[in-house]
Parts: structure tokens; sequence; C-alpha cells
């Protein structure tokens, strides 16, 4: 009887895998096919959710605009629950599918890793705004990688930066005290090199304090920062980690107005729960902080969520990573465009094309004002060396209710990380043994 | 009705003690190769290659070592994604610091490093037994973790800690296409099945199981216990340690610690305690039952052509996989490879069964 049942259920089962195999997709080729790896599940669901809904917006608005030059875009998701291992499953599953992929962005750091590898095999670009290896920005080594608005090594620049603004200069620094508290992984690990470098610069003290993921557990940290009594903490979290670290920061007694992220724990999902108690914490976040007035938020609520199209909720819309995802999406679509300017209008490109584009984006202010972006975004620039395309970013407040972005942009500093991202890639170049690009190779 | 040994007379005791003593199944391993090694080389997608049976060959691979601690010898260990790390770190760090150093090297001193590191973390089981053991041996997953993220030599001063395989090359051959990926991971699972199966057939897998049955009685029958359980450390720890290795190069080909952590662990042991304990076969059922079928339930929705979105069908995913879980292990507490062998004897019997 056992065995019988267990028979009857392969037998279902295999009946349903032999059903199910011969499904390929059958659309025509004639779109432009956008593969989105999200995590809408697992630890890191509250941020990753808002940026997968403003990514799919984005794609949605711009079919709903017309497409690019008349392309229509298709997409489908992939839940990977920021694990690496389900994130290599799903770009292999949607990399060849309906024509093939256009870019890849994965939003986590792991993954990211992973794709470095794949990505240049298959041709296919991987963007990553704001995220991954920051020496990616140096396109000569990294051909398929673009951290297009930022890397972290940016964010860490301008949170000493601020830090410097509201100390009334870079000369005050000296003496004081800067504690970096982060996520025990690569991602937290980026912020040390450029403070490191930062504090020699300045002579203010730098400490560092890990938290390992997920980041519940903090009552040691702050117990060494109570110790310590650091003037600043910068606050490099992910997931639940930030709320958890600014309760303690309550519990401890250390002023929040004192505690500076950046986009990763800058979001909504890092506060909201705590209302008032986040009060008066800032984030300096690189573009695009939250937009809730800007003209592109307004005409995906009105072209995409009016007509019930929206993905997520509509309270969602404009907030800091719904805006990152808008963002994304939206560099990925007008590296298209651009790709078409030169190898065919209305035509569907390929991921080797589409990387030409990235590596020549030109959005300039009135171009982003058009795309709805008027103060969201800054101007870009890429070039075949400078996968980047200059890092900007501003500081945001919490005010109990929403995010608050000041008026000032600050830059990252590229005297400082220029060096620092072509020492980063000349390494991973020489680990690897492969060549820089010459410039020839940059033309095609 | 086939699948019936009548007839087959053992005359010899070569005969008798070959791995396969009935030449059906003898037939069906032969086929199941050939398959495995030729027939999907050349008609697998790249999506299966690399999505489905690169890393199904590999954590059978590491579930096969695991298997032989826990399954054969009785130590329940929570440490295999450190001796994963060690062995994918350790394969990393004489690729890179050695010039010209082989990949198959380089591979299998990854296994002889997690090797040191399994034998170290393996003398606490002299003294203390179980779910002692556990967590015991969690304090190798500790060590791992902390030593990858601190220790910067290790990462080969990568300031995120992360570190990247390269080109891959076996003899003079580059290692590019997915199918060659697959190819050199199916070498190592073959090669190291035979090894394992030949292993517990012996006088020290025999030493092992006595262990893991009772210790005591195994000790005053002159069993040395330091030897055998630190042994079955050795082993168990080679072969993940090579299983990491090659997850690392071959599946990932760039990873960070996280790649190896805690979840890691869990995972190979529920695939060992799936699949079956004490048994090869249980390795592989185990690894396709942890690997395949989520992937394959996440993608189910979408080819029945429902419209769930991506959230329902992540959670949809959870759900049927933790009741197939509970279903499995009552329907079979000893695992999916005991299932497959009491449809061997039902094979046998059939049509008469008493």
């Amino acid at each position: 009887m056992k065995f019988r049942s267990l028979a009857l259920s392969t037998a279902v089962l295999a009946a349903g895998l032999a059903t199910a195999l011969p499904a390929p997709d059958a659309r025509a080729a004639a779109e432009q096919f956008f593969p989105a790896l999200v995590f809408r599940t697992g630890a890191y669901a509250p941020n990753g959710a808002p940026w997968a809904d403003g990514y799919i917006d984005y794609l949605k608005l711009v079919n709903a605009r017309g497409g690019i030059n008349g392309v229509k875009i298709s997409f489908e998701e992939c839940e990977t629950g920021y694990a690496t291992d389900r994130g290599v499953e799903c770009y292999e599953r949607l990399k060849g599918k309906n024509g093939g992929a256009t870019v890849f962005q994965p939003l986590s750091t792991g993954i990211t890793f992973a794709l470095t590898e794949k990505a240049p095999v298959d041709r296919i670009p991987v963007i990553t705004a704001g995220y991954g290896l920051s020496e990616s920005a140096d396109g000569g080594v990294f051909g398929w990688n673009f951290p297009i608005t930022g890397v972290h090594w940016a964010s860490a620049d301008m949170q000493v930066q601020y830090i410097a603004q509201r100390e009334g200069g870079f000369d005050r620094l000296k003496g004081k005290k800067i504690t970096l508290l982060y996520h025990d992984s690569p991602y937290g690990k980026e912020a040390i090199p450029v403070l490191e470098a930062r504090a020699a610069m300045h002579g203010f003290q730098f400490n560092a304090i890990p938290v390992t993921h997920p980041g519940v557990e903090q009552k040691s940290a702050w117990l060494q920062i109570r110790q310590n009594r650091p003037d600043y903490v910068l606050l490099w979290g992910w997931g639940v980690m930030n709320p958890t670290a600014l309760k303690e920061a309550q519990a401890t007694g250390f002023s929040r107005e004192k505690v500076i992220g950046h986009w990763p724990s800058g979001g909504e999902p890092d506060v909201a729960d705590l209302g008032n108690a986040a009060k008066g914490y800032s984030a300096v976040v690189l573009q695009p902080a939250a937009a809730h007035d800007s003209q592109v938020v307004e005409e995906i609520l009105s072209k995409v969520h009016a007509k019930g199209q929206g993905t997520g909720p509509k309270e969602a819309v404009g907030q800091m990573l719904y805006m990152r995802g808008v963002v994304s999406a939206m560099i990925g679509v007008e590296g298209v465009r651009r790709a078409q300017e030169r190898f065919g209008k209305g035509k569907v490109m390929t991921g080797e094309q589409v990387r030409w584009g990235l590596e020549n984006l030109a959005l300039d202010q009135p171009a982003l004002d058009a795309l709805g972006f008027a103060g969201v975004l800054r101007p870009i620039h890429t070039s075949c060396v400078d996968h980047m395309g200059g890092a900007w970013g501003r500081v945001q407040t919490w005010d109990g209710s929403r995010w608050v972005p000041s008026g000032t942009w600050f830059q990252a500093d590229e005297q400082l990380l220029k060096p620092m991202i072509r020492k980063g890639a000349d390494k991973y170049a020489e680990n690897r043994k492969i060549e820089r690009r010459s410039p020839q190779a940059c033309q095609d | 009705m086939i699948y019936r040994e009548n007839g087959q007379f053992k005359t010899n005791y070569l005969s008798d003690q070959q791995i396969l003593p009935i030449r059906q199944d003898r037939i069906a391993i032969a086929l199941l190769l050939i398959v495995a090694a030729v027939i999907v080389p050349l008609t697998a997608t790249e999506y299966l290659f690399s999505a489905i049976l690169v890393p199904f060959l590999v954590l059978s691979l590491a579930a096969l070592g695991l298997n032989v601690l826990v399954g054969y010898c009785g130590q329940i260990s929570l440490g295999t994604g450190a001796f994963m790390a060690i062995g994918a770190y350790a394969a990393f760090n004489f690729h890179t610091r050695i010039d010209g150093f082989p990949l198959l090297l380089s591979l299998l001193m990854g296994g002889a490093c997690a090797t040191v590191f399994g034998v170290l973390f393996g003398i606490p089981s002299l003294r203390i037994r179980g779910l002692y053991l556990a967590v015991a041996t969690l304090a190798a997953q500790f060590f791992a973790d902390w030593a990858f993220l601190r220790i910067r030599w290790l990462t080969n001063h990568s300031s995120s800690g992360s570190v990247s395989a390269g080109r891959l090359e076996l003899f003079g051959l580059p290692i590019d296409t997915p199918a060659q990926r697959y190819l050199l991971c199916l070498a190592f699972v073959v090669v190291f099945a035979v090894l394992v199966k030949n292993l517990v057939r012996g006088a020290i897998g025999r030493e092992w199981m006595a262990i893991r049955d009772m210790d005591v009685a195994a000790t005053v029958i002159g069993i040395r216990p330091t030897y055998a359980k630190l042994s079955a450390f050795a082993v168990s720890s080679f072969i993940v340690g090579v299983a990491g290795a090659l997850w690392g190069f071959v599946h990932l080909g760039s990873w960070e610690p996280a790649a190896f952590g805690i979840e890691r662990s869990l995972q190979l042991l529920f695939m060992v305690i799936i699949g079956g304990l004490g048994s090869i076969m249980g390795a592989f059922f185990g690894a396709a039952f942890i690997v395949i079928l989520p992937i394959f339930l996440s993608q189910f929705p979408a080819w029945l052509g429902l419209p769930l979105s991506t959230t329902a069908a992540a959670h949809l995913e959870a759900m049927i996989f933790g009741v197939l879980i509970v279903f499995f292990l009552i329907v079979e507490p000893h695992g999916l490879a005991r299932l497959w062998s009491t449809g061997k004897e039902k094979l046998r019997l059939w049509p008469f069964p008493h």
C-alpha cells in the first residue's frame, strides 16, 4: 500500500513533468526582454519588494509610453530570495529567454559576484546601480559591469563629506572618533578602505565594528560604542540590521542624529516601524533619494497604477527603494535607447549592443527632465573606462513618517576614488590574468 | 519479472564480492553512466547544465562525504559548510598563489586542507557524542565564517572578502562550456562514489558502522574508536572539501564566505537525512530532492500557465516543499534510499509477494 501510493505520486509527478516540459514561450521575439531577479520573500524581502515594484512599474510605464522607439518591453520576474545559488539559477533560466536577456540587475552583492564571472561569457551587461564591487567601476577591466550612479566606496566617501559639512570643514575632523557599524559581508566591508584612507587624510580615529548576518544581535557592538563614545556612527546595515541598530542606539542613549546611514540603511522599511523613534536619523543616499513629488512618480501613478496595472502597493510609489528600482530600470532602458541610435532604431538590441549603449550613455539634464527625472537625478555620462558615470548623493532625514531629502548635493571625491578603483581593478586583472581593454576594443 | 536474479550463480569469491552482484543492476548502472557521460552532454541545454546538473552533482558529492560521517560512522556534523569553505579557499590559494598550479591538484589540495581541519574538529567526537557533538561541530562553522571574513591573507587581501577562480584549465584544455564543467563534476562524483562504496564495504567501513551502532560493543571487539572516528572525519571532510572547491571553482566561479554559511551545513544534513543515512544512493536522492525539487516547484505554476505572482509562487514552493519533506519522512523515516530498496525488493518478488 505504502509503495503503491508512492508509485502513484511519482507517476503523477512524472506525468506533470512530461506535460510541462515541452512548453517553450512562443512569444514573438520582437520585444526587448528585461529579466528581473527579485527577492520578495526571505529575510531581506522588505527591502527587495519595493525595489522590484519600482523596476517593473517603470518597465510598464515605458510600454505605456509606447516602448523604446516602438520596441515593447517584455519582462519576467524570478525569485532569488537573496540567495546566491538561486540567483545563479534564475540567471541561467532567464538569460536565453524571449530572444535573450538585455541586462541583469541582481540587487545583491553575492549574486553580482557570481554574475561578474558569467556575464562576460554570455555577453550580457550587469547593472549594479549603487552596489556591487566598487572596483567594477573600471570598465577597462570589468567590461560588463555597470555600477552606474555610484558604488559603495562613493557612499562611504560622501558620508565623511557630510560629517565634515556638519562639523564645519574637513580640518575639524582631526581627533574626532568615527565608528563604522557594518554588516559582516562583502557589502559591509566595502566601506573600510575608503574610511581608512579618509582617516589617514584628515586625522580622525576610525574604528570598525562588524555585525554578523542577519544583524539582530548587536548588544556587544553597542556596548563597544558606549565605551568608546564615538562622535559619529556610520550605519552600514541591510534589512533587519538597520531598525535593530536604531533601537539599540536608543537603548544605549546614543543620539540618532549622530547615526548616519547610506542607501541600504536609509530605506523606508528600515525606519517605518520605528516611526518617531527614528526621527532625526539621516542617511547619505546615492541618487535617487525618495521622490514622492517627481514627475516620473506622477506618471507611474496615472499611467500604470490608475489603470490597475501597479505592481505593488500604491503607497510605496516614490519611496527611496522604489525609486532605486525605477532608476535601475531607467538606466537599462536608456542603454537600449542609446544602443538603438547606433545599431538601428526600433530594433531589438542584443546584450552586446546594449553594452555599447551603457558605455556611451549621455543623459544630460534636459534628457532626464524629459523622462520625468527632474530633481531626482543629475546628469549621467559614462565611457568605456568609466562605468560609473559620476557618483552624486543627497542627505535625507527621517521626519517620523517619510524621508525628506535636502537640497544640497554631494559628489564622491574622484581624486580619492579613481586611484583606488584603478588599483583594485588592476589587482583583479592580475589575479585573473586578464588584459585591460585597448582603446580600439572600446569602439566596438 | 525482469528484475530477478534467478539463474545468476556465483561460482567464485570474486563474483560474490563485486559491488553490484545482480546483473540487472550492473546493466542499469552502466546505462545510467552512458546516459550521464555521453547522451546528456550531447543533448542537455545550457540551463540544465549550469543551473541544475552541476549544482546537483557538486552537492551530491558533498552529501556523499557527509554521509560517510553521519550515515556510516554516526557522528552528527553541522560543520559541513565550513569544510566546503576550507576546501574552496584552500584551492583558491593554491591556484592563485602558485603560478601554473594545475587545477586538478588545486581541487585535491582543497580536499587535503579540509581533511586536516576535519580531523582537528573531529577530536571532540572522541569524548562527546550525539547532539552534543553536533553543537561542537558548529564551532567549525563559526571558525570558518570568522577566518574567511577576518584573515585577509586567506582571501588574497581582497577588500570585500570575495575571491574568484579565474579561467579553468585541465591538462592544457580550457574548461569553458557548461558541458565541460558538467563532465568535470561528473568525473569527480563517479570516482568518489566508487571510492566510498568500496571503503564502506571494506574493513574500515565496517568499523565505522560498528562504532555507529554501538561504540562500547565495538570497542570491546577490538575496534579503536579514535582511529575509526577520526578516519571517518578525514574521509568525509576530504570529499566535502573537494566538493566545496568544485562549488566555488566550477559552479559559482566567484564567491564570498556566505556561500558556505550555516544554511549550507543544514541543507547538506537534510539531504543526508531525507536521502537516506548510510547509503550511497541516498546522497544522490537527497541532493536531487533538495536542489532540483524547489527549482521544479518554482517553475511549475508558470508551466501550467497559472498567473501566480512571484511572491505567491515562492510561498507555494516553500509550502509544497515542506509538505513533501514531512510526507516522505512519515512514509519512510529511513529516507528515499530505503524506498528505493523496498521498491527493488518488491520487484524481485513480483508478481508473487509473500
